[in-house]
This record gives C-alpha cells, sequence and structure tokens, in this order.
C-alpha cells in the first residue's frame, strides 16, 4: 500500500508541471497589457517600459515562466499589483475560506443525497422513490446562484432569520466555527449543496439498486444476515464508488463556486478570481489559478489512494 | 425430535410470480417431497423446470413478489408461516445454501474469512476470534491449502475451485441440518467438478448432513444422490431411488435425459440424441401433461389431464399413463 500510494505521488509530478505550464500561458493568451490598469493613462511610454522591466514583461515567455516556476516552488507567487500584499497570503486566506463553505456544501450534500439515494434505490418505483427521484432532479437542474438570490429573499429580506452576505459579522474574512459565524455560512452552504447532492442520490440510487440485484445479497440473506447485516454489506460495496463522487463534487466546488460566491460575498477563491480578473491582476490571477488546480490534482490523488483501500479489486499495479 | 421421520417435507408447493398486470406465472405446480436426515435427494431438470424455485422455497428466499401454496416443513418448522425474524435466524443455521457460482456469491469486497465469521458471530454469538478459529477449521475440512493466509483473501484472489471450497465451508459454518446446493459444480472447470463433487460426497456423509442437490446434469446427480427427482415444467415427473431411476426410467422425459447423453463411446460425427422441442412456457403451459407436445408416446387422453404419480417399483414413481409403453420402449 505504501509504495503503491509513492508510485502514486511520482506520477502526479509531470501532472502538476503541465497544470503550471497551462496556468501560466492561460494568463498571457488574454489581450491587453496587465500593466495598464496599474498605471495611470498618460505615462509615457518610456514609464511604461520601465514598468515592463520591473514586472519582468520584456523578457521571452520561456524565462518569465522559469522565473515565475522557481518563485512558485519555493512558495512565493508574487505581490498582488492592485494590493500590493503577497498573493499567497490573499489566496490562502481566500483558500481556507472557499474550503470550509466546500466541504460544509458537500457534506450537507453528500448527507442528503446518500439518504436519498438510498431510499430510493431500496425502495425502487415505490412513490418514495419519485419524490426522491424528483428531488435530485430539481437539484441538478436548478440555477444555483437564482436558487441563492430567492434564499436570501425569503430568509434574509422577508424572514430575517440569516444574513445575507459576507463570512461572519461586520465583515469578517476569518470564517470561525462559531454561532454567529455558522449563521452566515448557512445560505451559501445549502445553495451550494444542492447540485452535489442531486449527483450523489442519483449516483447512489443507480448503485444500490445495482448492488441489490446481484446474487450475493441473496446468499447475505441465505447464511441467515438480518436486513440491517445485509445493509452494512450494501453501503460498503456502494462505498468506493460514491465517495469518489463525492471527492469529484468537492473539487468542482472549490472551483466552481464564483457565482455562489458572488451571490453571497463570501471571501473565497470564486470571489478573489472575480476582483483579479476585473482588476487585470495577473500575479494574483496566475497564483489562484495554479491553487485550485493543484487542488484538483492532490483531490484526485486522495481519492484515488482511499479508493483502492476501499475496494480490493482496483490493483496497486 | 423427528426420529426417523423426514427433516425436510414439503407438500404440494406452488410457487407464483407476478409479471406485472395482474398475471402471475406458476414456477412450480404442486411439488411433494420428502428428505430423510442424511440422504442425499437430486433435482434434475432443464432451466425452467422449477428445480431452483422449489430449492430456495426451502428458504423462503424469493423476491417478494411470490405466491407460495401449499406447505413445507424442515425440522418442525413450518417454513411458509415463519415470520421474517425466525426466518433469518433459521436460513444459515439449520439450512443453508451453496450457490451456483461462487464468483458471484461472495461479497466482492469483505475478505472471505470475515463473510465466514460473519455467519458463525451472527448464529452463535461468539467473538471474532472464536468464529475466526471455526473459519480455519472449516478451511482444513474443506482442504483449502494454507487455510490461515487464505482466510484474508478477498474472493477475487481466488481460483474457482478454491472459491468454491469457501463456498462450502460458508455453508457448513453453523452446522446445520440440510444443506441446499444449487448446482453448485456447474460454473466449474470438469476437473475442479470432480474433486468438488467428492468432497461434497464426503462431507455429507461425515456429517450426516441431508442434501437436496439441484443439477442438469445426469452424470453428477448419479454420482451423489441416493434419490432422484425429475422436474418438468414445474412438477416432479418421477422420483425414486438412484440406481432405479437410470435403470428402469418410467417416465418418457427421464428416458429422453438418459437418451440424450453425450456417453464417452459417442462416435465422432454421429448425430447427438436430443428431445424434440423446446421446454415448456410456463405462461402458457399446455393442457394436461405438459410434456405431451414432445413426447414420442402421447395419446389424446395425455392432453386432457395432468398425470398423477404411479408407483412404478418400490419408492419408484412416474408422472404418465403411458407408464407401460414407456418401459416396453426402453425394453425394446
Amino acid at each position: 500500500m505504501l509504495g503503491y500510494i509513492v508510485k502514486r505521488i511520482i506520477y502526479v509530478t509531470p501532472v502538476a508541471l503541465g497544470v503550471s505550464v497551462v496556468c501560466f500561458l492561460l494568463v498571457h493568451l488574454a489581450p491587453g497589457d496587465p500593466l495598464t490598469s496599474v498605471l495611470p493613462i498618460d505615462a509615457t511610454a518610456e514609464q511604461q517600459a520601465q514598468m515592463r522591466a520591473i514586472y519582468g514583461f520584456d523578457r521571452p515567455l520561456i524565462v518569465q515562466y522559469g522565473l515565475w516556476l522557481w518563485k512558485v516552488l519555493h512558495a512565493d507567487l508574487g505581490n498582488s499589483i492592485a494590493s500590493g500584499r503577497p498573493v499567497l497570503s490573499e489566496v490562502s486566506r481566500a483558500v481556507v475560506n472557499s474550503l470550509i463553505l466546500a466541504a460544509v456544501a458537500t457534506l450537507i450534500g453528500f448527507t442528503f443525497g446518500s439518504l436519498f439515494g438510498f431510499v430510493a434505490g431500496y425502495f425502487r418505483n415505490s412513490p418514495l422513490d419519485k419524490a426522491a427521484s424528483a428531488l435530485s432532479v430539481f437539484g441538478v437542474s436548478v440555477p444555483h446562484y437564482w436558487l441563492g438570490m430567492v434564499l436570501v429573499i425569503v430568509f434574509s429580506v422577508q424572514l430575517n432569520w440569516l444574513p445575507a452576505t459576507g463570512a461572519g459579522p461586520g465583515g469578517s474574512d476569518h470564517w470561525r466555527p462559531d454561532a454567529e459565524h455558522l449563521r452566515y455560512i448557512i445560505l451559501p452552504a445549502i445553495t451550494m449543496s444542492v447540485i452535489p447532492m442531486g449527483i450523489i442520490a442519483r449516483t447512489v440510487r443507480a448503485l444500490v439498486a445495482d448492488i441489490l440485484a446481484q446474487e450475493f445479497v441473496q446468499a447475505l440473506r441465505a447464511k441467515g444476515l438480518s436486513e440491517w447485516g445485509v445493509f452494512k454489506h450494501v453501503v460498503r460495496n456502494a462505498a468506493p464508488t460514491a465517495l469518489a463522487v463525492m471527492g469529484l463534487q468537492l473539487g468542482y466546488l472549490l472551483g466552481g463556486s464564483i457565482l455562489i460566491e458572488t451571490v453571497f460575498s463570501w471571501p473565497g477563491t470564486g470571489f478573489l478570481l472575480n476582483a483579479a480578473i476585473f482588476q487585470r491582476d495577473l500575479p494574483l490571477l496566475q497564483g489562484t489559478i495554479l491553487v485550485l488546480a493543484m487542488f484538483f490534482v492532490v483531490l484526485n490523488l486522495i481519492v484515488d489512494v482511499l479508493q483502492t483501500a476501499l475496494d480490493p479489486r482496483i490493483q496497486r499495479g | 425430535m423427528n426420529g426417523a421421520g423426514p427433516i425436510v417435507d414439503v407438500k404440494q408447493l406452488t410457487v407464483d410470480f407476478a409479471t406485472g398486470g395482474g398475471a402471475s406465472v406458476r414456477a412450480v405446480a404442486g411439488v411433494d417431497l420428502t428428505l430423510k436426515p442424511g440422504e442425499t435427494l437430486a433435482l434434475l431438470g432443464e432451466s425452467g423446470s422449477g428445480k431452483s424455485v422449489t430449492l430456495r422455497a426451502l428458504m423462503r428466499l424469493h423476491p417478494k413478489s411470490a405466491r407460495f401454496g401449499g406447505s413445507v416443513n424442515v425440522d418442525g418448522r413450518d417454513i411458509l408461516a415463519m415470520p421474517a425474524g425466525d426466518l433469518a435466524r433459521y436460513r444459515g443455521k439449520i439450512v443453508s445454501m451453496i450457490f451456483q457460482d461462487p464468483g458471484l456469491a461472495l461479497d466482492p469486497v469483505y475478505r472471505v474469512g470475515d463473510q465466514i465469521a460473519e455467519a458463525v458471530m451472527r448464529h452463535e454469538g461468539i467473538s471474532r476470534a472464536e468464529a475466526r478459529k471455526r473459519a480455519l477449521g472449516l478451511f482444513e475440512r474443506v482442504r483449502i491449502p494454507s487455510p490461515d493466509r487464505r482466510l484474508d483473501n478477498y474472493p477475487h484472489e481466488m481460483s474457482g475451485g478454491m472459491r468454491q471450497r469457501a463456498m462450502i465451508a460458508l455453508a457448513l459454518a453453523c452446522r446445520p441440518k440440510v444443506l441446499l446446493a444449487d448446482e453448485p459444480t456447474t460454473a466449474l472447470d470438469a476437473t475442479v467438478q470432480i474433486q468438488v463433487l467428492l468432497l461434497l460426497r464426503e462431507l455429507q456423509r461425515e456429517l450426516g448432513l441431508a442434501v437436496i442437490f439441484v443439477t442438469h446434469d445426469i452424470g453428477v446427480a448419479v454420482e451423489v444422490a441416493d434419490r432422484i427427482a425429475v422436474m418438468y415444467g414445474g412438477r416432479i415427473v418421477e422420483t425414486g431411488p438412484c440406481a432405479d431411476v437410470i435403470r428402469n426410467a418410467a417416465h418418457p422425459y427421464t428416458l429422453g435425459l438418459l437418451a440424450s447423453r453425450t456417453g464417452h463411446g459417442a462416435a465422432k460425427g454421429s448425430r447427438l440424441v436430443t428431445i424434440p422441442g423446446s421446454p415448456p412456457d410456463l405462461t402458457n403451459l399446455p393442457p394436461g401433461c405438459s410434456f405431451s407436445p414432445r413426447c414420442p408416446r402421447a395419446i389424446e387422453a395425455c392432453r386432457q389431464i395432468v398425470p398423477p404419480l404411479v408407483v412404478t417399483g418400490p419408492g419408484h414413481a412416474a408422472a404418465c399413463i403411458r407408464v407401460d409403453a414407456a418401459s416396453v420402449a426402453l425394453s425394446a
């Protein structure tokens, strides 16, 4: 098992390198000059050239990439052009906020998705199954930013139960697990959980139906296990696939939350990315994208390793 | 508590499956079976003859859509009237089952040893360590090489023959009185088949098990059984002591089965003997004897009534009104 993990980590290296190249080039594909937004409109050509030299934009791309990568490897993502603060600290604060939101949303989605999925799979074609399936179709098809706005209108504006925006009282952007901060996370987390809930419910329903139709379930009954005993086997058989789907969903939520974070002004990576794009803050943009992409790589690695541990049939080749 | 009485007593068993739209299929249509402790019965028949459904009725191991009629008594218990909780305690403890394909019947994500220990812990409430010790003993008993290591194998890490031995170990884990074997050698290679059959016969004798052995292979039935019951279209058409049924088969269907055996003496290029026609459609059984459309001896009366079992010898009976004609055909 340890050898397998080491091998998997080694396989990740070329993927990570490829990701860094794409991150670097992606930003250079965009038209315009990143410095135009920081320089005054009436800056002379000489001043522009001077600025470009300071930031290294006058060198060949390959050299820029080499220098950038070298710094990245030393945990230096440069300074944000707009705020002048280190990108790394900006990104890591946002990552933590996004991670918390995504984790809470995935947890909600996974819990209810599994519940609906198991109920639907166990009582297939019953009214319960139909209701659970309708809920999950609603979950995957409703536009979540719209749902977010509806929730804000109902629970913040009309009922005045929960705050509409931000991560904590007084514009706090350090989320802590206390009662006050907890109230702020409820609406964005529920909004965000709807898609993973739907996807996990549908996956688990299909899994459970498939497992229940297999002969070994009959064999488990034949050896005298109670329904609860059989259920435990079904869960164990469904777990590897369900976890893989959950891992991927968590990944999607980490990167794909720009809309929700904007609706709720949640100070996460999506919010940061949005700001970086509008301010043409090149180092911040590159850094954020790189960190997000690396998250996917690491997440996939973790899911792979977990799956191998849970399902012995996946060859440790 | 039964003394010399039967341990399995099935009377007029019927099993119907709902097929949707209020319609249903009668898979088993009035089967009588008795089995004494220590006796081995082979249920012989082709696909769809109702042999597996009959076998599973002894454990009530059917989908919820199944409807039962008649009575099934095992070890003094009325199986068809049993509440679910009692049924779960009875399965695996009094009666256990070996499935056709151990590759499908073992849970792929649990270690084989744990699957055996689980059954023992469930029925006897002993510790995991004790249960594992029992599993080890069983692995030795079914002659799995290096049993201690093999207990930690997952099913996919074993060969087909070894998996079936593990399945047998699992079935015997709680010392059942009756063993149900559903074509336990069909999914195995020919050489492994013999080994598994010999093992089953040996264990049956040592443990004094009553065994019901479902097969479509007469050769296998002869190898293991004291008695044979031949099924066709959801009914038993002939039953009797093994050797007697083979030597003095009375029912034309049994005769057909015997004739279509490919002996080692079959000359290359010679035509294989078959029974003409195909197995009956259970949703649309012919009136009277269900074998009549394929039967060379059928007369008008065969299409009128369902033939009752007629005694043709000691413990030997056949459900055919043309028994005499069939016997003549054999001696001719």
